[in-house]
């Protein structure tokens, strides 16, 4: 006989069965639930962008998708316009493509370098708690005070009109910039994290500089942390409208952005103003900016996930 | 920084030529190699509060193999740490006393321990190749030290002194970590060999290892202390009797207070001596298996 006998043990062998499989069942609805939510917000906004003309049932899968598709390339060839059939996002695609290359081209550097010093370079103690400590902090503020920071530093500038940037592109990106510091801060410390003492101890056995030692082991080793922190940090700042409402973002512009200096919208922005419109005509291009808008962000999600594992086979 | 001449190029038969290497601009022209390397002077190193080394005095003799035993926890591996100032790395470790290299002082505040490290090469307990090709696990070391000869036969010269070049030779390019574990340990030699030191220490190297690697690496230490120092702590008593010329036995001090182990040297002398005729009653308790 399998169970037996002991005075000194009540292992209650049902109740532990049964409780086992029950708590399974509560985190596969707790699953369900994220998913079945995903899926209705999903079908909703393809719902409102097949509204307009033809009226195609919606089980008529061919007619619904070239719908779709010829939608899409209209959103995204046309601009603004008070007529919504020709109404499009493409200045606003174009701003957020302007506003996500200068992000990383400036944010990121910054935010991977104080990662980089925070974790290797500084002397633990209590300063670098402090620093750390109030790193984290930034990284839950609501990315509404960033706009108004953006909004009194870069765009106004206190007060000193003579460097003040205006409403302009760059401070955009500026405001942009912060808000994703504590992200990519504390990504690529966890990233540097994760390298192993011992390869840090075999560099500098070998007579290395610190700076010889990060440059050549544990950036190399940390970088798949690194570039999946990044990308993820560039996917918040593109979906972000506001502190781009609050920097100045054109709701309605009709020219592409020149340079860093020049006015901008961006396509979250545009697909607020667009949702502000009373005709009702207006919520397809709703429906279809935010297809947009999703399309993107998984792209750049899926990219994040492919640089990871690519960089994982190598190791 | 010049490099040092190949160790090769060096007869083993007469006494060394003096090297033409020096870490520091006043240090004068050396003098014929003396035959101690490194010597400590009541040598006590803390961590934070808790004293884990006190006032070790001893010599390391050149070109011979001395080996640190004892038992758990006596700072056999916080003495060898010393050496090479990796001690320093540790959070709250604090060294007294002096140790000389040479006769120039390298304990201190104001040494260069990143030429020191050149000069004196550690290899570690448990493999540690870099996650690169086998080439430039051992080319890097050389590479950031500014090496300027042909890398190419720096590379085959460092692997065949490790006794590892005919297994890799049509491998260079494949990952360091694709090599078995005592494969590994041996490629973390020659890398070492690599940047040309003076002195090889080696923590524990073959404990993770399987014994016909084990007998590998200590043909190769035997090989190796022609022209290299070498100092290695092991647990395993067998090795040190087989491999070293002097051995030093660390115990735990029984006099100290305030809970914490504290390791002190109790006897220094020739391998012969020391296990056939130890002289103190702790080392022939340890190595006769009565306590440790």
């Amino acid at each position: 006989m399998i169970r037996s006998v002991d005075s000194r043990f009540y292992p209650n062998h049902w109740l532990r069965q049964v409780l086992g499989p029950i708590f399974g069942a509560a985190c596969l609805m707790a699953t369900c639930t994220g998913v079945v939510v995903l899926a209705l917000l999903l079908g909703s906004i393809l719902a409102a962008a097949l509204k307009g003309p033809p009226d195609n049932p919606f089980y008529a899968i061919g007619p619904n998708v070239v719908e779709l598709v010829t939608l899409v390339r209209n959103l995204a060839t046309q601009s603004q316009g008070t007529d919504p059939l020709e109404a499009g996002y493409r200045v606003g695609i174009v701003g957020s493509l302007w506003l996500l290359g200068l992000v990383a081209l400036i944010g990121i550097p910054v935010g991977i370098g104080a990662g980089v010093y925070l974790e290797e370079y500084a002397p633990p103690g209590k300063l670098r708690r402090i620093v750390q400590t109030n790193i984290a902090n930034l990284a839950g503020v609501p990315s509404i005070v960033y706009g108004i920071l953006g909004l009194a530093v870069f765009v106004r500038a206190f007060g000193f009109q003579a460097i003040a940037l205006g409403p302009k592109l760059l401070a955009g990106v500026l405001t942009l910039s912060l808000l994703i510091l504590p992200i990519i801060v504390i990504t690529t410390q966890e990233a540097l994290r994760a390298v192993p003492q011992s390869l840090r101890q075999a560099a500098l056995a070998l007579g290395a500089t610190r700076w010889q030692m990060v440059r050549d082991h544990v950036l190399p080793s940390a970088l798949p942390g690194i570039l999946t922190g990044t990308i993820l940090g560039l996917s918040r700042a593109i979906g972000e409208t506001a502190p781009l409402l609050m920097v100045g973002a054109a709701g309605s512009i009709l020219k592409l952005p020149r340079g860093p200096l020049d006015r901008y919208s961006a396509l979250p922005v545009e697909i607020y103003n667009f949702a502000k419109e009373p005709d009702p005509r207006f919520q397809t291009v709703v429906a279809g900016g935010i297809l947009i808008l999703v399309a993107l962000l998984l792209t750049m999600n899926a990219t994040a996930i492919v640089i990871r594992n690519r960089f994982r086979r190598y190791h | 920084m010049s490099v040092s001449p190949p160790r090769n190029a060096r007869s083993t038969a007469g006494p060394a030529p003096p090297a033409a290497s020096s870490t520091s601009t006043d240090v004068p022209e050396r003098r014929p190699l003396d035959p101690i390397v490194l010597a400590t002077l009541d040598l006590s190193v803390s961590y934070g509060s808790a004293l884990a080394l006190k006032e070790i005095t001893f010599d390391i003799p050149r070109h011979k193999i001395t080996a640190l035993i004892g038992p758990s926890g006596c700072g056999k591996s916080t003495l060898l740490r010393c050496f090479n100032r990796m001690n320093d790395l540790i959070l709250g470790a604090s060294m007294k006393g002096t140790i000389t290299f040479d006769g120039e002082l390298i304990s201190g505040p104001d040494i260069d321990a990143v030429a020191l490290r050149r000069r004196i090469g550690m290899v570690f307990q448990k493999p540690n190749p870099f996650p690169k090709s086998v080439y430039n696990n051992v080319a890097w070391g050389a590479r950031i030290n500014g090496y300027r000869g042909d890398m190419d036969e720096l590379v085959e010269r460092s692997l065949r002194r490790a006794a590892l070049w005919d297994e890799v030779k049509n491998k260079l390019n494949r990952s360091g970590l694709d090599l078995s574990g005592g494969q590994q340990q041996r490629l973390c030699i020659a890398r070492t060999l690599a940047v040309e030191p003076e002195v090889i220490l080696m923590d524990e190297p073959c404990s993770a290892l399987d014994p016909i690697s084990t007998a590998r690496v200590e043909d190769l230490m035997d090989d190796l202390k022609k022209d290299y120092t070498i100092v290695i702590v092991t647990h395993n008593m067998q090795q040190a009797r087989r491999t070293s010329d002097m051995t030093a036995c660390l115990m735990l001090d029984e006099g100290s207070s305030d809970g914490h182990r504290t390791g002190i040297l109790a006897e220094f002398s020739p391998t012969a001596d020391l296990f056939t005729n130890p002289k103190d009653k702790r080392t022939e308790a340890y190595i006769t298996g009565r306590i440790g």
